[in-house]
C-alpha cells in the first residue's frame, strides 16, 4: 500500500546482508515518508546506483564480498555526489576514519538512537535541497544574465533583442555585423547562454589578433612537431568548442587558406589536427562576427562566397550607437553602476550637464567607448555626481572633429583614429581594442599620419 | 463500521486501557473494544539488548488475529506492552506499526515518570499513550510522519517530542486520514 503523503522526491538505498537490519530500516523510513529500496549487497547496489538518482545511501561497513567502504569508494566513481552513511554494529576508530576519508557523510553506530538517525537524514536532504536550490538559482541567474547585459530601449535593440531570442533555441550559424564596439561578442555570449548548448562551452577567438599560420593552430590545433615550436600536441578551438558554440570574431579578417580550412570544418563537421591525420569529429555551433562588409569583401574576391553562405544563415545587425542615442542614458546608467560595484564608490548618477554632453557626442567607438568613458569618470569622480569634468576631454566639448562624405577616406580614417586615441587618453592598447584593431597596427598608423598628443 | 480492537500483552491498568479506548474511539470515529489480553512477551526478549522486539511481538499479534472476532475484515489491533521495545536499528522505540497495514504496537514503559527516576504521574502517562496510540495507528491507516510538531504523527523520538505534540491530527494528517477510513 502506498503511505500518504510521500516525500516524492526523497530516495534512499539501504545496502545490508542482515535481512531483518534491511526490513527494520525500510520500515522506519518508510514511516518517515521516504521512498525506501533495500539491497543485500554492494554489486546490486553499484547497478542501482547506476540506473537512477538517490539523495542517501545507507551502507553497512561488513558484508561478505564487497565490504561497505569498497561499495562507498564505487559509488563515488559513479557519482562522487551521492551522500553515503556508513553503518556498523562494529564500531572501530580505524574504521570510522577510513570511511571519512573515503568520502563518507557520516559513520554510525548500530543500534542507531533515534533522534540521531532522523537527524542525520533530514540534515542530508536539507543539505541535498539546498544544492538543488543552488543550483536553480545558479540557472535563473544566467538565464537572466543571458540578455540583461543587453541593454537598450530603443526600437532597433528591441528588433535585435526580439532576434537574438528567436535564433537562440536553433542551430543554426549566425552572423553578427555592427562597428566596433558594438557589443558583437555580448549578443554572441547571450545567443550561447539562451541556447540549447549552454551548458556546453563558449570558445571565442579574435581572427584578426593572429597570424595566418598561428590562426590555423589555433583553430584547428597541432600534432607534436607539426612545426618548429609545436613541442606537444594541443587541441584547436574547434575541439575546445565541442558540443559548445564558437564565436569567430573578426571573421573578415582570415586568409583565403584558412578560409578553405573553416570551409571544410563547416561542410564536413569534422577535421584534422595541422600535421595530423587522424580525422577528429566536430560538433559546434559557429557564431561569427565582423566590421567588415562581407558582401563587398565576397564581390571583390576577398571572401570566399561559400563560406559567406555558410557563415550568415541567420544575420544580425549591431546599430552604431549613433543611431539609437536613446540608448544612451540606460547605458551610463548601467555602467555607472558597474564600475562603482568594481571601485566601491557611492556615485548618485550624472549632472544634466553631462548626460547632455554624452547625448551629443557622436561615439565613434560606440557602447564600448561609453563604458571606457563612465568608468575613467567614475574613477576620477571627486563629488557623488559626475560632472563634464570627470569625462575625457573630447566628450567635454563641441565635436571639433566632423567627417563628410566628400572628404577622402584616408582623411576620415585620421579623423576617426585621432578622435578614439582622445578619447581613450592616447592609450594605445584601450584604443586599439575600441577601434577593434591590433596595437601594432594602430601604432602604424599613428605614425603614418603623423598623428601627436595634443 | 470498522472496529479497532486493543489487546493488552501482559499485565496492563484496565482504567488506562478504558481511557486508550475512549479516546481511539473519539478521534478515529470508529468502534473500539478491548479484548482478552495475551501472556507477558518473553519470547521477545533480546539479551544483548536487554530489551524486547517490538518486531517479534508484533508478528506475535498477527499470528493472534482469531482473538479479534471481526477483524479479519477492515479491522486493526493495537498490542499494548509494558516493557521496553527495541528494533535492530533503533536503541527504543516508543511503538511500531506496519505502515498501512493491520497491526501496531504501543509501549507504556518509556512513556512512565518511573523509567527516568521521577515520581510516577497516571494523568501524564494516559495523555502520552493516547498521543502514542493514535500516532501507530494512524501509520496503520498509511499515514506517515507528519512535520507540524503539534500534530499526533509528528515523529517522536523522545519523550520531549511526545509532551510537545497535541492528541489531534493535523487538518491535513485528518484529511488524509478521512480518506483512508
Amino acid at each position: 500500500m502506498k503511505s500518504a503523503r510521500m516525500r516524492p522526491d526523497v530516495h534512499i538505498l539501504i545496502v545490508d546482508d542482515e535481512r531483518i537490519m534491511r526490513d527494520s530500516l525500510s520500515a522506519w523510513l518508510q514511516e518517515e515518508g521516504y521512498h525506501v529500496l533495500a539491497v543485500e549487497d554492494g554489486a546490486k547496489a553499484l547497478k542501482k546506483v547506476t540506473d537512477k538518482r538517490w539523495d542517501v545511501l545507507l551502507v553497512d561497513l561488513k558484508m561478505p564480498g564487497m565490504d561497505g567502504i569498497e561499495v562507498l569508494q564505487e559509488v563515488k566513481k559513479i557519482n562522487e555526489d551521492i551522500p553515503v552513511i556508513i553503518m556498523t554494529a562494529y564500531a572501530t576508530v580505524d574504521s570510522a576514519v577510513r570511511a571519512m576519508k573515503e568520502g563518507a557523510y557520516d559513520y554510525i553506530v548500530k543500534p542507531f538512537n533515534p533522534e540521531e538517525i532522523g537527524l542525520a537524514i533530514r540534515k542530508i536532504i536539507a543539505y541535498q535541497d539546498l544544492l538543488k536550490e543552488n543550483i536553480y538559482l545558479r540557472q535563473e541567474l544566467k538565464k537572466k544574465y543571458k540578455f540583461m547585459d543587453i541593454i537598450g530601449k530603443s526600437h532597433k535593440m528591441q528588433e535585435v533583442l526580439a532576434l537574438v531570442k528567436t535564433v537562440a533555441k536553433s542551430n543554426s550559424t549566425i552572423l553578427i555585423e555592427g562597428e566596433s564596439g558594438t557589443g558583437k561578442e555580448l549578443v554572441a555570449r547571450a545567443i550561447h547562454n539562451s541556447s540549447l548548448r549552454s551548458e556546453g562551452p563558449f570558445v571565442a577567438v579574435s581572427c584578426a589578433a593572429l597570424p595566418e599560420s598561428l590562426l590555423e593552430s589555433e583553430l584547428f590545433g597541432h600534432e607534436k612537431g607539426a612545426f618548429t615550436g609545436a613541442v606537444s600536441m594541443k587541441k584547436g578551438r574547434f575541439e575546445l568548442a565541442n558540443t559548445g558554440t564558437l564565436f569567430l570574431d573578426e571573421i573578415g579578417d582570415i586568409s583565403p587558406k584558412t578560409q578553405i580550412g573553416l570551409l571544410r570544418v563547416l561542410e564536413e563537421k569534422e577535421l584534422r589536427r595541422v600535421g595530423g591525420t587522424q580525422v577528429i569529429k566536430t560538433d559546434v555551433r559557429i557564431i561569427s562576427a565582423t566590421n567588415k562588409d562581407l558582401k563587398a569583401l565576397v564581390a571583390e574576391g576577398k571572401f570566399r562566397e561559400e563560406l559567406y553562405y555558410r557563415i550568415h544563415v541567420v544575420s544580425i545587425q549591431l546599430p552604431p550607437l549613433r543611431d539609437k542615442k536613446e540608448d544612451i542614458p540606460l547605458l551610463a546608467q548601467h555602467f555607472l553602476k558597474k564600475y562603482c560595484l568594481e571601485n566601491k564608490k557611492e556615485l548618485d548618477g550624472l549632472s544634466q550637464e553631462t548626460s547632455s554632453l554624452l547625448m551629443k557626442y557622436d561615439w565613434p567607438g560606440n557602447v564600448r567607448e561609453l563604458e571606457n568613458v563612465i568608468e575613467r569618470a567614475v574613477v576620477v569622480a571627486k563629488e557623488r555626481i559626475i560632472v563634464p569634468e570627470d569625462l575625457p576631454p573630447l566628450t567635454q566639448k563641441e565635436q571639433k572633429f566632423k567627417t563628410s562624405a566628400d572628404m577622402p577616406l584616408r582623411e576620415v580614417e585620421r579623423e576617426h583614429i585621432l578622435r578614439a586615441l582622445e578619447s581613450n587618453d592616447w592609450n594605445i592598447s584601450r584604443t586599439a581594442k575600441t577601434l577593434g584593431i591590433d596595437r601594432n597596427t594602430l601604432s602604424s598608423k599613428i605614425k603614418k599620419y603623423q598623428m601627436k598628443k595634443g | 463500521m470498522r472496529c479497532i480492537y486493543i489487546l493488552p500483552i501482559g499485565s496492563i491498568e484496565q482504567p488506562i486501557l478504558r481511557l486508550l479506548s475512549k479516546e481511539v474511539s473519539a478521534n478515529l470515529q470508529c468502534r473500539c473494544k478491548v479484548i482478552g489480553n495475551l501472556d507477558e512477551p518473553d519470547y521477545a526478549y533480546e539479551p544483548a539488548r536487554g530489551q524486547y522486539s517490538s518486531a517479534k511481538i508484533l508478528k506475535d499479534i498477527l499470528d493472534n488475529e482469531q482473538l479479534c472476532s471481526s477483524s479479519k475484515g477492515m479491522g486493526k489491533i493495537l498490542g499494548v506492552v509494558d516493557v521496553d521495545l527495541c528494533t535492530p536499528i533503533l536503541t527504543f522505540v516508543f511503538g511500531e506499526a506496519q505502515l498501512g497495514g493491520k497491526a501496531a504496537i504501543v509501549s507504556l514503559c518509556r512513556l512512565r515518570q518511573e523509567f527516568y527516576g521521577l515520581p510516577p504521574n497516571d494523568e501524564l502517562l494516559v495523555q502520552r499513550a493516547k498521543k502514542e496510540v493514535l500516532h501507530e495507528l494512524g501509520h496503520t491507516f498509511g499515514l506517515v510522519h507528519c512535520p507540524n510538531p503539534r500534530c499526533v504523527m509528528y515523529f517522536s523520538n523522545s519523550l520531549r517530542n511526545v509532551d510537545g505534540k497535541t492528541v489531534h491530527f493535523c487538518s491535513s494528517c485528518s484529511r488524509l486520514l478521512t480518506e483512508k477510513t
